[in-house]
């Protein structure tokens, strides 16, 4: 049932944006010209489409959180019966979070935190 | 594993009236649920026109300026003048956007807060509905947030949002790892997910300073977090209006606009609400020790009222940040995260499962 009422707040979510829209939709001003529907570029004329190829520095950073973020799916298990599991549990838990420290000391001495 | 003479809380959430009812008279079930969303829809209208006029005024009263004051006294209407006028709005779009993600993008970020907004314990009688998942929910939603972000930057096919939007997603997507290991250590110290749960176990004491020392850590590194994750400032870069015009936002006119402007104020409260639920105890009193004078006439004053005034010290607190602190640059901030917070964070993790596992309480937990 809760999850139901996940799922109902959902399409509220849904019918409240779709109705602010189709509300300002017929009641807003619509009149497009080519100069108000350029992309804004600072006044000048944009030079070529947004989507090029360019180095995105982002992107190891979404691969460690990938990494990191899958980790800790697996430690919330784990925190809920901490006290049934105790410190096998803990040590278990420690080789796992070494391994992964150890990736991340690695990315570190890498270079790949530092930002370009 | 509480100790006795805890006041006895029963959380009933409006779920479970609903399933109770489904059986017997299932227009009540219904009727309930009609209820709940009104009740979250109101909260959405009233929250964002409540804390856009509240920021404006704060922000105006921390610079020495008065804030809006022509619309009703004091400025009070500003709010509902600003909707109407961004109701009437013109919607433009760019002519080579890419023209449904350009509309999922508000969508998505408001969709997100809103599913929040529905979990949060506020009174034990007032949540409406109580995940069992919890914690890892609220985890779950916030990485979600970062998609509309991205998709509007994405979709405008101009530079500036396509740049605003890749910032955010670096930076949400970096600040939770700190996020989900502060939340961890709540976890381990209630032993239970779900938010009332957690609420509750807190009647003892809020886990801020029961935790020993962990507890607080953890709400400095989750508030932290938190202000990176709703790009808040100082970490405001994805829109910083002095380096990327709009950030991910350059392309939105009119209602759209309204919609990521509505879910960054309306988010300044979840994050708030979550601060509150996990560290200061959510609508539980406060109670001191043996004080039994004192905890008899907190225990007073109403859990939704607690809640309400806890909420608002933390989003005064939020906004008291944008003041004080100047915004990050893009590698400071990524530093900041990846080599300082996250090995705080890790550190913090293990001392928490350390002061459990060897019960090495200054008072029973």
């Amino acid at each position: 049932m809760d999850y139901f009422f996940v799922l109902l707040f959902s399409g509220l979510a849904v019918l409240f944006i779709l109705g602010g829209i189709i509300l300002s939709y017929l009641i807003a001003p619509h009149r497009p010209n080519r100069i108000k529907n350029t992309p804004y570029e600072c006044g000048e004329i944009p030079l070529g489409s947004a989507w090029i190829q360019f180095n995105v520095g982002y992107y190891l950073f979404a691969l460690l959180f990938l990494i990191f973020d899958v980790e800790a799916a697996f430690l919330y298990p784990w925190a809920v019966i901490l006290r049934v599991v105790g410190f096998p549990g803990l040590l278990e838990v420690g080789i796992f979070l070494l391994v992964l420290i150890l990736g991340l000391i690695y990315a570190r001495k890498k270079g790949a935190l530092e930002w370009v | 594993m509480m100790s006795v003479g805890q006041p006895a809380w029963e959380v009933v959430t409006v779920a479970d009236r609903a399933e109770y009812w489904l059986e017997s008279h299932w227009y009540f079930a219904v009727a309930y649920m009609i209820l709940a969303v009104l009740a979250v829809a109101a909260m959405v209208v009233a929250l964002g026109m409540g804390l856009i006029y509240g920021e404006r005024k704060i922000a105006a009263h921390f610079q020495c300026r008065m804030g809006p004051m022509r619309v009703g006294y004091h400025g009070i209407l500003q709010s509902i003048a600003d909707t109407i006028k961004l109701l009437l709005k013109e919607d433009i779009v760019p002519e080579r956007a890419d023209k449904v993600l350009h509309l999922v993008g508000p969508f998505l970020t408001l969709v997100v807060t809103i599913l929040i907004l529905g979990v949060l314990p506020y009174s034990p009688l007032l949540q409406l509905a109580d995940v069992s998942l919890g914690v890892l929910y609220l985890t779950a939603l916030s990485g979600l947030s970062v998609l509309g972000l991205l998709l509007g930057g994405w979709s405008s096919n101009n530079k500036w949002s396509l740049l605003g939007g890749m910032r955010a997603a670096a930076q949400v997507i970096s600040y939770e790892i700190t996020a989900t290991l502060a939340l961890l250590v709540v976890t381990m110290f209630a032993g239970t997910l779900t938010l009332s749960g957690i609420v509750q176990s807190q009647a003892q004491g809020w886990w801020v300073w029961r935790a020993h020392g962990v507890g607080l850590l953890s709400m400095g590194l989750f508030m932290i977090a938190a202000t990176a994750e709703i790009n808040r400032t100082p970490f405001d870069i994805p829109e910083g209006e002095s380096e990327l015009t709009g950030g991910f936002h350059t392309e939105y006119s009119g209602l759209r606009f309204a919609f990521f402007f509505l879910a960054e104020f309306i988010n300044m409260f979840v994050v708030a609400g979550i601060t509150v639920t996990l560290f200061l105890g959510g609508w539980m009193p406060l109670r001191i020790g043996n004080w039994e004078t004192f905890n008899n006439l907190m225990g007073l004053i109403p859990p939704s009222l607690w809640f309400l005034g806890k909420v608002v010290v933390m989003v005064f607190v939020l906004m008291w940040f944008r003041w004080t602190f100047p915004r990050m640059r893009v590698d400071q901030l990524m530093r900041l995260e990846w080599k300082f917070l996250l090995p705080i964070g890790f550190i913090n993790l293990f001392a928490a499962a350390v002061i459990i596992l060897c019960k090495w309480y200054f008072f029973p937990v």
